[in-house]
């Protein structure tokens, strides 16, 4: 700071951040990576070193309950976790439960696209409407559902349903995951819908007409130009979804506890088990570092796929 | 916003001011009206349970639990005055310390990120991206333990702040990703021309880029809001009496009180209510921001 001699009127700060890229290549190099550094050292402190430090605690044999219990066990509690058939069940349900969510709650939210892309009387409010979902508390949704729609004797779908016979059916305890699924799948719809809505609002008519004028059919249309079109929202419908709702932990804890017994748990559920109700440090490390093993194995070939698209993209703009 | 074609902007278009593209005689209108009003049926029918959920907030307990349910009844504002004397400011407090200062936060670190990856693109752009998504892939399982005994032994267990550090890095990666689509978007003549002016870096990005990205970066704002307001697992993990959130109220709600369908509902939406409002005003930015990251 101090080399900047007799600086006009700008203040020296200024002049000497405007003089460095002329400097050296390096210099340039540096000034364009300062301003990422505090988002990556931030990140890093924040995610990287807990992961580190949840490595380490993997191999420790540690239980809160029992502080003088430290030690280190080498690989035991992850063999314990692979031989733990509610982890396995766990697992199952993270996977059955993200995937039935983001493929339903896509399919809905493409159908309530095409019907929101049209013009129409009140698609202002119908829209705002059909948001809210995506808006409410997800906690708030769950206490919803599970106590106001699902809820045996008083509730709205039992009563919607009773002259199909259905009567005091609880859904909640007899099917705890579907339930738990059809909850998310109301809270994600909306989302996945805005998503495709903006990719149909960002076609290009002139193409559109095109096709209407050379005779293909409304459905030629979709197939052919809209779908294509909408591949790359979809894509990031999917992965964002995922993303979110493989970390799904608000509505098995208000609707199921993960129950009956440990039939609806999904891993972040039965980690929060282990750790928080069985203090179990050492185990529940371990299976925080399967469950990042096994999530980054789907997510690379997922984001590779992503990432093709979205660079490729990119690549043709400029 | 960037002046939006003139039909965009009113949504609730008169059926007089359709387009002439849509041309082709009676069977079609017909056919229109037919699907607008299966599309305000479809509509409501999916918001039925929030509608519901309104409705029963307004009711007396004994009306809101029985077969048949109930539709008319006279109105009462009982429920909310009794969620509000349950202490239920404290908590609104809390919430709005941590989605306020980790929003402000994600902003204050993630527009110079997004800008060194955008229009100064760092040697391995793509290997810093994929970090930056790759954190967000990290399950908070993974590192729900260390941070609870860190946190434990910082004494920083039960303090707004802590959820206010987890809030910001649970939205860093996904706002620098957002944000970094709208900086491409601010066309590079611009830029270039305050740099000859002289203008230094911190200066650019002030005084020419936030301005024209206003409107991404309240949609970066608005969906950073939403996930930290709505925020479960650390909020009832890592707090107590003191530092605990609206989702946490609504849990001690229940175990207190007993369950209450009325009183819940009323409780629900009280606690949905900031974010709905804030939602529904800005849902055009919630559009295109959410868009932005599979556009460019």
């Amino acid at each position: 700071m101090s080399t900047a001699t007799a600086p006009p009127s700008e203040a020296p700060v200024k002049a000497a951040r405007s003089a460095r890229p002329t400097r050296s290549g390096r210099a340039t190099g540096w000034a364009r990576r300062a301003p990422l550094l505090p988002a990556l050292v931030f990140m890093l402190v924040v995610t990287q070193l807990p992961f580190l430090a949840t490595v380490v605690y993997s191999l420790r044999s540690w239980n809160l309950l029992r502080p003088d219990s430290q030690a280190w066990v080498g690989l035991a509690n992850y063999a314990a976790v692979f031989t733990d058939r509610q982890f396995l069940g766990a697992a199952a349900n993270t996977v059955l439960v993200t995937a039935s969510c983001v493929v339903v709650a896509m399919l809905l939210g493409i159908g309530l696209a095409l019907l929101l892309d049209r013009r129409f009387w009140g698609r202002g409010v119908v829209r705002t409407l059909v948001i809210t979902p995506f808006l409410v508390l997800p906690v708030a949704t769950a206490l919803l559902w599970k106590h106001i729609m699902f809820e045996p004797v008083f509730g709205l779908v039992n009563f919607v349903l009773s002259p199909l016979g259905v009567d005091t059916f609880d859904w909640v305890s007899q099917m705890p995951v579907f339930s738990v699924v059809v909850a998310l799948v109301w809270q994600w719809t909306p989302f996945m819908m805005l998503l495709v809505l903006a990719g149909l609002q960002s076609q290009n008519t002139d193409a559109l007409e095109a096709a209407q004028v050379d005779g293909a059919s409304k459905r030629q249309i979709f197939v052919w130009i809209t779908l294509p079109h909408l591949r790359r929202y979809i894509e990031l419908g999917v992965l964002l979804g995922s993303v979110y709702v493989v970390n799904t932990f608000d509505t098995i804890y208000m609707m199921t506890q993960g129950g009956p017994g440990t039939a609806s748990a999904n891993l972040p559920f039965y980690v929060y088990q282990r750790t928080f109700l069985g203090f179990d440090i050492g185990q529940s490390a371990a299976m925080g570092v399967v469950v990042v093993v096994g999530t980054i194995i789907v997510a690379m070939l997922a984001l590779r796929l992503i990432f093709r698209t979205f660079m490729n993209a990119q690549e043709a703009r400029s | 916003m960037t002046a939006p074609a003139p039909g965009r902007t009113a949504d609730t278009v008169s059926a007089t001011t359709r387009t002439p593209r849509i041309r082709r005689g009676a069977t079609t209108r017909a056919g229109g009206t037919v699907l607008t009003a299966l599309t305000w049926v479809i509509g409501l029918l999916f918001v039925s349970p929030v509608l519901w959920l309104v409705l029963t907030a307004f009711k007396e307990e004994n009306q809101a639990a029985t077969d048949p349910p109930t539709l008319f009844f006279q109105p009462t504002l009982d429920r909310f005055a009794t969620v509000l004397g349950a202490d239920f400011l404290p908590y609104l407090g809390n919430s709005a310390i941590a989605t306020l200062a980790s929003t402000l936060l994600v902003l204050v670190l993630g527009l110079p990120a997004a800008y060194a990856l955008s229009v100064a693109p760092v040697k391995r752009t793509q290997d810093v991206l994929f970090f930056f998504i790759s954190t967000k892939m990290l399950p908070v399982v993974a590192v729900v333990v260390p941070i609870y005994v860190a946190a434990a032994h910082l004494s920083m267990l039960d303090n707004v702040w802590t959820l206010v550090v987890l809030y910001t890095a649970m939205n860093l990666p996904i706002a620098v990703w957002m944000l970094r689509s709208f900086f491409l978007e601010v066309p590079a003549a611009i830029v270039e021309a305050a740099r000859m002016e002289g203008a230094g870096l911190p200066r650019v990005l002030w005084s020419v880029m936030v301005p024209i990205m206003a409107p991404g970066i309240a949609a970066t704002a608005l969906i950073c809001m939403i996930f930290s307001w709505n925020e479960f697992f650390f909020a009832v993990n890592l707090t107590a009496a003191q530092a605990a959130t609206v989702p946490v109220f609504l849990t001690g709600f229940i175990t207190s009180e007993g369950l209450f369908v009325a009183q819940l509902s009323a409780a629900v939406v009280m606690a949905s209510l900031p974010i709905v409002v804030i939602g529904w005003t800005a849902q055009r930015q919630l559009v295109r921001g959410l868009s932005m990251g599979a556009v460019k």
